[in-house]
């Protein structure tokens, strides 16, 4: 089967994130009320060869663990979908 | 005794730290390629150095593709038998991503490359470089997106404590302040060692400051305290 693992990376949340803190600057700047924090992760889509969905979410957790996530900085969560 | 550099795909100091150590210093240096994997003509007393750049585009993060080459598994197998490594800049991200040094190298607080001399001293304790130099401020570039190092409150109070800080960030009077750090790095730190202080990592560029016709030697003492 094919699954698409879906990976969300954020920097943890006790860390300051410049980007986002850029970003924010930002929006208040263009008039865009009400947001009151941004912070700014990654994306990573993963095409997964495996015979079920709780394998491919192995798969994709292993591949996070050793080298796609540094846990020291980022937080991750794996979302599977056929 | 001898220098081994590595050049990943994007290194850009590789050169620079030849020549630092080769001409300035009168090392002996072999250039090692990081898709080879040997390393038997370097023993325990020689020095691998990891120099700075952009290895792999910095892509992913900095330093987590290089940290996968095939010469790297062979530097952390040198490293854990004892030999000395040293990693500047980029070669800091490498060390950290490869978890032969504690923490990470953040994207710097102020959102902005900074290249630039700072000021920075050594604080003592029973590591090579702290033993070797003298505890006076030493002029020494730095060029980084990301070099503020961070690590969790446990790591932090464990490097503290046994005195693996080799470098902090400070004014030309050797005041460690807010003013003086150029990445918000904790604690100011520019450069750390491992527990078994045979590892060093440092944002500053010593192999920009080796030549005279640079006007600036003070890298040199840094260097020097590798050698031998």
């Amino acid at each position: 089967m094919k699954y698409a693992a879906h990976i969300n990376v954020m920097p943890l949340k006790e860390l300051l994130d410049p980007q986002g803190k850029a970003v924010s600057t930002s929006l208040s700047g263009l008039g865009i009320d009400g947001i009151q924090d941004v912070r700014i992760g990654k994306h990573i889509l993963l095409q997964v060869e495996a015979a079920s969905a709780e394998e491919a979410k192995a798969i994709a957790t292993n591949a996070c663990q050793k080298l796609l996530v540094n846990r020291v900085m980022e937080s991750f969560e794996v979302t599977i979908t056929e | 005794m001898k220098f081994g550099v590595i050049v990943f795909p994007g290194s850009n100091c590789d050169r620079d730290m030849l020549h630092a150590l080769q001409d300035d210093l009168q090392q002996e240096v072999i250039m090692l390629w990081h898709k080879d994997s040997d390393l038997s003509m370097f023993t325990t007393d020689d020095c691998i150095i990891l120099p700075g750049g952009f290895s792999y585009g910095d892509y992913l993060r900095c330093g987590a593709l290089a940290r996968f080459s095939p010469m790297m598994e062979q530097v952390i197998a040198f490293a854990n038998r004892g030999g000395k490594v040293f990693g500047v800049c980029n070669g800091f991200q490498i060390l950290c991503e490869s978890g032969l040094l504690p923490g990470v190298l953040l994207q710097n607080d102020h959102q902005k490359f900074v290249c630039k001399n700072v000021y920075i001293k050594n604080e003592g304790g029973d590591n090579r470089i702290a033993q070797k130099i003298a505890q006076k401020t030493l002029k020494i570039p730095v060029a980084h997106g990301e070099g503020r190092y961070f690590a969790d409150d446990a790591t932090i109070a464990s490097l503290e404590a046994n005195h693996q800080v080799i470098f902090r960030y400070c004014d030309e009077q050797g005041n460690v302040t807010k003013e003086s750090n150029p990445n918000g790095a904790i604690n100011n730190i520019a450069g750390i060692c491992n527990s078994t202080k045979n590892v060093f990592g440092m944002m500053p560029h010593p192999e920009r400051a080796c030549s005279d016709a640079l006007h600036n030697i003070d890298g040199r003492a840094i260097l020097q305290a590798l050698s031998n």
